[in-house]
């Protein structure tokens, strides 16, 4: 049965009350708040985000990260007092603002890990009059779809809802959001919601999305606000005070940064091929025997190795060097230099935007399209059964392994399986489990040093 | 030769001197036709007029600025690239064409400063030069479709496997503006062997880079790349109302009425072993292989037969694999969905070659394509540069009045750009204009009286 609710009723007034819904931490807090708790809350919050952003790159699915958000949440951001919880969520919000709105990159960091956040304590804490408050707060322009719309699309809505999985019926089925289908994009990249004439019809049970991208969008003005008002003024009045704890905050808990290579780890272009071989991942290792074999790469492929050889400590020079030895095979060392050598400087921050480009994480690299002629992305993702198996035996995964290492990728669990493809070349198990192919060569890297030289003084790439 | 003789020649002279009739066609395509078709036919006042978007006009509402912030960029002869050059009016675009004589022209996004100036403004740091407009692009290139065609691979196209093409057309042309709602669409002939797509609406235009990516990604069904054995899949129970839509009305009668046939898809082992590679149930598998391994004579066409096999074979219900019954539709997915070049829609500063250049491999205009009519377009029959030449040569040397494109198979083309896609363009842009102005004068007028 279908249950139609034309309108819906706007919320009494009282019912307003800022303690029950989700903040939009539209502005800072009057708060007097001790400088100790102002890192602290921080810290806390910092160790959900973290956790999050930990969860999205092993591949975690929906009802897996529900749940970890909801566990990091209770773990870490609860208070003694019930009244300062609310505060703490608020302050802590606004300290790492402060904290990430500093670069480009702290802040997409940021942004990403709070939406993800705030997502998931919008579909579990709230119920359905909770969540149109805080619409209505968002001022959202929409209004449900009448009745005599819904109609004449309710077809499309229902074939929309089967595709997307099994129906979960529920009274607030019938109510749909007619919206310009530029604000759901989400939505529309995974053909979850109906499109006719620029409009998106988006079901009451996805209106997280709509909500989501609005606080987005208001977070990612505010942090760029933040971020000037920072440098301008608050920097130095309080470079005796915050400034200080804002700049230890954010170095303490972001991952390793693979852009600038180790001492230790420098490669030259007679040793790569061994190298490759002894430590890359696969996704690498594919990379770099196709390259070798093709005289070639499409483009995703040249950014995935290029930026992982910059990270392992292949110099500019070799890096021309290298690219042009297998490129000038199949297009001519004139074209190279005209078509493919920018790219490569680029990369190295020499040209364009003169930014040093980090390598790929495996978040990064698992969530990419390859498509036709493409050889880059997560071997453990994309490709076949088939394919993967044989190239793990090449690899030298012995067939014991080989089968958990397949079950994982069952699983969709990537960097797991990564991770023992890992523990079964080296014959050693690696607990942080890999979480960057620069991660993937370092440790390698690490494991044969200390066999060839027990001692722990070795030279460098000593297994000749 | 002909070539020779241009050569010394001056364009004037190159009419005078050439005799049609005995002397061979000569290369398609050669520099001095290039300054030809510059000097004659491109059309650079159209191209000008939709790359102004109205904002060359009077109204008060014009941004008089707005074409200066565009980006064009020439290819020379030899691969010499010019990137970030804007011009102001059309007299500077097109004594800069018949100057330098590009073999490419393309064409970039609207920053946010004149892109000439852009090492200027870099100095000042803060990140003022970005793109803030583009059109929505697409470009579908049959050489991403080596796997699903037999005819022809890499850059070589004919008519057999160009039905993929109007595929693309048909599918791409009705979800933009059915779904999305947009109506000033222009399709353009790359040249050589694909399409470009220009969505010009202003919503179009002002879209980010993650609403660009989140649109190519609606399109995107086919997954395939270089290591993995099933190209397209297909989840959920049923699919989405966009991929039924495209299925019915366009992919199913495509394959069964001429890619299976022109392509032989199931003619023999290796092809149609590739497909019962899709098919994830053994047994099923094996009794079609069966079947199509022991020859029978039969009057019917043998891919005909074959497909009519394998469909009745999985919708029979006797074979339970997961995933079987979406199998027959995985198969025509994986044979005619348009596959796109995603990167070149998710980005706004993607460059894309501009209409009307023409081909330096080909000497082929890259002429508009009439979605509606696309079916009747071929890419064999476009007017290439030799082809346009003698058709100048034709009508003499007298005085012309109209353009001279009138007289060459050109004139067809660009007509068509006027009155399909330039005019209703110019006409919403001048309503757009005239409404947002009319808005803002409305609240000056409201904060005057407070």
């Amino acid at each position: 049965m279908e249950i139609v609710k034309p309108q819906w009723k706007k919320p009494p007034p009282s019912a307003n009350d800022a303690a029950s819904t989700l903040p939009l931490y539209r502005s800072a807090p009057s708060l007097e708040v001790r400088l100790e708790d102002f890192e602290l809350y921080a810290i806390d919050r910092l160790r959900v985000l973290k956790g999050i952003s930990d969860g999205l790159s092993r591949g975690k699915r929906p009802e897996e990260m529900e749940k970890l958000v909801d566990d990091l949440w209770k773990e870490h951001m609860g208070h003694p007092l019930p009244s300062e919880v609310t505060n703490k969520d608020i302050i802590s919000h606004f300290v790492l603002r402060l904290v990430y709105c500093r670069t480009e990159e702290l802040r997409k960091w940021f942004l990403s890990n709070e939406i993800v956040l705030f997502r998931y304590r919008f579909l579990d804490d709230y119920p359905d009059e909770a969540q149109r408050l805080l619409m209505a707060e968002l001022d959202l322009p929409y209004k449900p779809v009448t009745t005599a719309e819904f109609e004449g699309v309710k077809e499309k809505l229902h074939l929309v809802a089967r595709s997307i999985g099994p129906p979960k019926l529920t009274e607030s089925d019938a109510i749909f959001y007619k919206v310009p289908f530029e604000e759901v994009p989400e939505l529309v990249a995974g053909r979850r919601v109906f499109i006719y004439k620029g409009y998106a019809y988006v079901a009451m049970n996805q209106v997280v999305s709509l909500v989501a991208t609005q606080f987005r969008g208001l977070l990612s003005k505010a942090l760029v606000l933040t971020n000037r008002k920072w440098t301008s003024t608050i920097r130095e009045q309080e470079k005796d005070r915050l400034t200080p704890i804002v700049e230890a905050l954010c170095t303490s808990y972001l991952g390793p940064d693979y852009s600038q290579p180790k001492e230790f780890a420098e490669v030259s272009i007679k040793d790569i091929d061994q190298v490759a071989k002894s430590s890359f991942p696969l996704c690498m290792r594919h990379l770099f025997e196709k390259l070798r074999e093709d005289h070639h790469l499409k483009h995703g492929g040249r950014m995935q190795l290029g930026l992982f050889l910059k990270g392992v400590g292949l110099k500019l020079d070799d890096a021309l060097a290298f690219w042009k030895a297998e490129f000038s095979q199949k297009v001519g060392a004139e074209r190279f230099d005209k078509e493919y050598a920018y790219s490569i400087r680029h990369n190295y921050g020499r040209e364009g935007k003169r930014t040093d480009y980090t390598p790929y994480s495996c978040q990064k690299i698992i969530s990419s399209t390859p498509g036709v002629g493409d050889h880059h992305g997560c071997p453990y993702r994309h490709f076949s059964e088939e394919n993967l198996k044989a190239a793990l035996s090449k690899m030298g995964v012995n067939s014991g392994a080989l089968e958990n290492v397949m079950d994982k990728v069952r699983n969709r669990h990537y960097q797991l399986a990564c991770t023992l493809t890992f523990e079964s070349i080296h014959g050693s198990s690696n607990d942080a489990g890999i979480n960057h192919p620069n991660q993937y060569f370092s440790d390698s890297h690490e494991i044969f040093k200390s066999k060839n030289n027990p001692s722990g003084q070795g030279e460098p790439l000593g297994d000749r | 030769m002909a070539i020779e003789e241009s050569d010394n020649g001056r364009e004037d002279m190159l009419i005078d001197g050439q005799k049609h009739g005995n002397v061979a066609v000569p290369d398609e395509f050669n520099v001095n036709y290039l300054k030809l078709y510059y000097a004659k036919l491109f059309p650079y006042a159209d191209m000008f007029k939709w790359m102004s978007y109205g904002n060359d006009g009077k109204h008060p509402a014009c941004d008089k600025y707005y074409i200066g912030r565009r980006e064009f960029s020439f290819t020379l002869e030899n691969d010499i690239y010019v990137r970030y050059q804007s011009f102001n009016n059309v007299v500077q675009f097109e004594n800069s064409i018949k100057e330098k004589c590009p073999f490419k022209i393309d064409i970039g996004p609207v920053y946010s400063v004149d892109p000439a100036k852009k090492n200027a403004y870099a100095q000042s740091g803060d990140n003022v030069f970005t793109p803030v407009e583009r059109e929505l692009i697409f470009d579908i290139d049959i050489s991403d479709y080596d796997d699903a065609r037999y005819c022809c691979s890499g850059a070589d196209v004919c008519l057999e496997c160009w039905p993929l093409m109007t595929i693309a057309i048909k599918v791409i042309d009705t979800a933009l503006r059915d779904d999305f709602g947009f109506k000033h669409i222009l399709w353009v002939y790359s040249g050589r062997r694909g399409v470009h797509c220009w969505v010009c609406d202003g919503k179009a235009r002002r879209l980010t880079n993650e609403q660009r990516a989140a649109i190519a990604d609606y399109f995107r069904v086919y997954k395939g790349n270089e290591n993995s054995s099933k190209k397209v899949s297909l989840t959920g129970p049923v699919l989405h109302p966009f991929l039924v839509r495209s299925y019915s009305e366009v992919l199913e009668r495509f394959f069964e009425t001429r890619l299976l046939l022109s392509q032989n898809i199931f003619s023999t082992e290796d092809r149609y072993e590739k497909i019962l590679e899709m098919i994830p149930d053994t047994s099923a598998t094996s009794d079609l292989r069966g079947k199509w391994q022991t020859k029978r004579g039969s009057k019917e066409d043998i891919n005909v037969v074959r497909w009519e096999q394998l469909k009745n074979t999985l919708q029979s219900g006797k074979y339970k694999a997961p995933g079987l019954r979406r199998c027959v539709e995985e198969i025509v997915f994986s044979f005619t969905y348009p596959r796109l070049d995603m990167e070149v829609s998710r980005h706004m500063n993607h460059l894309l070659k501009a209409p009307f250049c023409v081909h330096p491999k080909t000497g082929r205009v890259c002429v508009p394509i009439d979605p509606d009519h696309c079916d009747e377009f071929d890419p064999t029959a476009v007017p290439t540069l030799s082809q346009l030449f003698e058709e100048l040569n034709m009508g003499g040397t007298r005085a012309y009045d109209g353009n001279e494109w009138d007289r060459t198979s050109l004139g067809e083309s660009i007509s068509f750009f006027r009155s399909s896609f330039l005019q209703p363009l110019l006409k919403s842009c001048k309503e757009e204009m005239e409404s947002s102005y009319n808005a803002k004068l409305q609240q000056s007028k409201s904060s005057l009286s407070w």
